[in-house]
């Protein structure tokens, strides 16, 4: 049976693929179709079971930590292809099988959105859960921020082992109170607080700090060509560098350590792993346009903007792009660009300020109520970008700040110009 | 002749979502490039609205927020009904302009008293009113982005602010959209409104200056960002 869905699945991917199509929802909704339990009778027979990340912000990038981290140890099956709802779970399963129907893993660690991690907990009760934040995403799309964090709840209590939680986020510690299961924590550090403001300090609340004692703490952190960050693992220091650009996914990074903990793993092997992550599609990616480096931050939400916002400060762009199309999963409204201070940021440090992507025009005006001055607005993403790199010097640096579906646009044009398959 | 003017922010803290708190930002920025300027005062729960309010604006917010703020809001009452009938300038957004009319009847069927500063009534709806949204006004186009499950029926002592074609406005039936009375709005247009009106943003300075006797005309701005921005939002599928 098992054997009949992996074929069926692989097949689906070949005829894709040969189609020159990309697809991460077609071959798992194929399988689900003909064969509802497949998933659920695969994952169960994983001896550590699975991982589900999931939070608003962050959720991509600390599922590859997470299996990078276990991958040192164990075989893992991971949705890193970006499909992160259930059909691209049972996708990333047929790939990741062979053709005589062996799953070679133990563990997965799976990044599912919100909805979509409620959904996957009724056909499966996943061993962990890894909680980041709960903040005002696309809300076009869930409703409202609490609603979100209903959702997350009931994730948590659809879990059989234990939950890891941001302790700096209050709707999440919420969650984590009713829970019967082990649940841990993991936070950064008082003096660091400011820099991680949750949902309602970005609005204007006061700062509260947790009591809560977390497994993983964020103890500094310095912000350049990659992050250099030193976390308390249970109980050692240890220094690092993190290759993707961000104060964000420097707490990411004490996520994924505490997931690790529950493990068993040891501090040491825990932070050889975060070194070895590479960037994940979009976040803090970096390459080389013509002897110029291009660094791509996806931007999906205000608290997301703000955060990627302050990596110009330690990146010092000769020129940046801002690309906002509103296709459905960048979100159709745009009205949080308002939600999103721009000036103190960006005054004196980003260089060449362009906008681009559909919403071109609309985010010019955003920038020009912050007082910043665009000098060029051009929805064509790849010529806005290219144009940007050729007015700055090389070994300059050009930072691209971008909503989804304009990042798998600038993907292309980039692995066209710059020959590297991304 | 007054150069500047005081805009009161309702709720900064709890009725903040959908940045509309960018109206704020698109008319104190409007003032100070034509060499006027604004005071900004934000109006937490229990704090006193200025004196001399030229314009009060206030935003949508969560269902919870509003909750929050629904009995302060009540309690200035008497005080908001007078600031109108003096042809104070307000403008306010989804969950504010709810709170404008008499009364919020939820799907549970609770009564959330409003102000009754303007004559609507709203009902909480299983349907979500959501999509890019432009409305035809008396001063031009105004372009934004509705998403609310109130349904807004208008009374005799307000008329629409607008009327939409594609969007689904203050109830999805009757194609109007927002309200207005004397110098009172009331909309449910997110984006925030004001960036790409600017005719309309123009039009809430205008009103304030010439209630308080100043009837210079506004020196023209370059809107031409605002306008392409416009045109563009107007033309993007819902």
């Amino acid at each position: 049976m098992d054997l009949l869905a992996i074929w069926l699945g692989k097949l689906t991917l070949l005829v894709l693929r040969t189609a020159g199509r990309r697809g991460t929802a077609l071959p798992g909704l194929v399988v689900e179709k003909v064969f509802p339990r497949f998933l659920t009778r695969r994952l169960a027979r994983l001896p550590l079971g699975v991982v589900v990340v999931s939070g608003t912000n962050g959720k991509t990038t600390t599922t590859k930590m997470v299996a990078t981290i276990l991958g040192q140890r164990y075989r893992v099956l991971t949705n890193d292809t970006g499909g992160n709802f259930v059909r691209g779970v049972l996708t990333s399963v047929v790939q990741q099988s062979s053709w005589l129907g062996r799953t070679p893993a133990e563990v997965a660690v799976l990044e599912l959105d919100e909805a979509h991690a409620v959904r996957f907990c009724q056909v499966y009760q996943p061993e962990r859960l890894l909680l980041l934040n709960v903040l005002r995403d696309q809300l076009d799309r869930f409703g409202e921020i609490d609603t979100t964090a209903q959702l997350l709840g009931k994730v948590a209590a659809r879990t059989t082992g234990h939950v890891v939680v941001n302790r700096d986020d209050p709707r999440l510690v919420a969650v984590a109170a009713g829970l019967s299961v082990e649940v841990s924590y993991f936070g950064v550090a008082p003096a660091l607080r400011a820099q991680f403001p949750t949902d309602e300090e970005l609005y204007g609340g006061d700062q509260r700090l947790s009591e809560l004692k977390a497994s993983v703490e964020l103890l500094s952190l310095e912000l350049g060509v990659g992050t250099e960050l030193t976390l308390r693992i249970a109980d050692t220091e240890q220094s690092l560098t993190l290759r993707a650009e961000g104060a964000h996914n420097a707490q990411n990074a004490a996520g994924a350590a505490a997931v690790a903990l529950t493990f068993g793993l040891d501090p040491a092997t825990i932070a050889a792993g975060l070194r070895a992550v590479q960037p994940a599609f979009g976040r803090g990616q970096s390459f080389d346009l013509g002897g110029r480096r291009v660094v791509l931050q996806l931007v999906k939400n205000p608290a997301g903007f703000r955060q990627s916002l302050r990596t110009v400060t330690g990146l010092r762009p000769a020129a940046t792009v801002i690309a906002i199309n509103d296709d459905y999963a960048d979100g159709r409204d745009l009205s949080w660009l308002w939600d999103v201070e721009f000036a103190s940021v960006l005054q004196g440090n980003s260089g060449r300020l362009v906008t681009s992507g559909t919403r071109a025009a609309d985010m010019a005006v955003r920038l020009h109520y912050d007082g910043l001055p665009v000098e060029q607005v051009d929805p064509d993403l790849g010529r806005a970008v290219q144009q940007a790199a050729a007015t700055v010097a090389p070994g300059d640096t050009v930072v691209v700040f971008s909503t989804y579906t304009a990042m798998w646009q600038l993907h292309q044009v980039l692995s066209r110009l710059t020959g590297v398959a991304l | 002749m007054t150069r500047r003017l005081t805009l009161a922010h309702l709720y900064p803290r709890e009725l903040n979502i959908y940045g509309d708190t960018g109206n704020v930002l698109v008319l104190r920025k409007r003032l100070q490039w034509r060499g006027l300027d604004a005071e900004v005062v934000g109006i937490g729960v229990g704090d006193p609205l200025p004196a001399g309010t030229d314009i009060l604006l206030g935003g949508g917010g969560q269902d919870a927020a509003q909750g929050e703020i629904g009995q302060d809001f009540v309690r200035r009452g008497a005080e908001l009904r007078a600031m109108a009938d003096d042809g104070v300038v307000m403008l306010t957004i989804c969950g504010s302009y709810q709170l404008l009319g008499h009364h919020f009847l939820t799907k549970d069927g609770q009564k959330i008293e409003g102000v009754a500063v303007l004559d609507v009534v709203t009902t909480g709806s299983d349907q979500r009113l959501i999509g890019n949204n432009s409305i035809d006004t008396r001063w031009g186009r105004l372009v934004g982005f509705e998403n609310h499950s109130g349904l807004t029926e208008l009374g005799t002592g307000v008329e629409p602010l607008g009327r939409t074609e594609a969007g689904r406005g203050n109830n999805g039936s009757d194609q109007t959209e927002g309200a207005v009375r004397d110098n009172v709005f009331g909309s449910y247009l997110h984006g925030p409104v004001l960036a790409k009106s600017p005719a309309f943003a123009d039009e809430l300075l205008r009103r304030a200056f010439a209630r308080r006797g100043s009837d210079a005309a506004l020196e023209p701005l370059d809107d031409s960002l605002a306008l392409a921005a416009a045109d563009v939002a107007a033309r993007r599928p819902r």
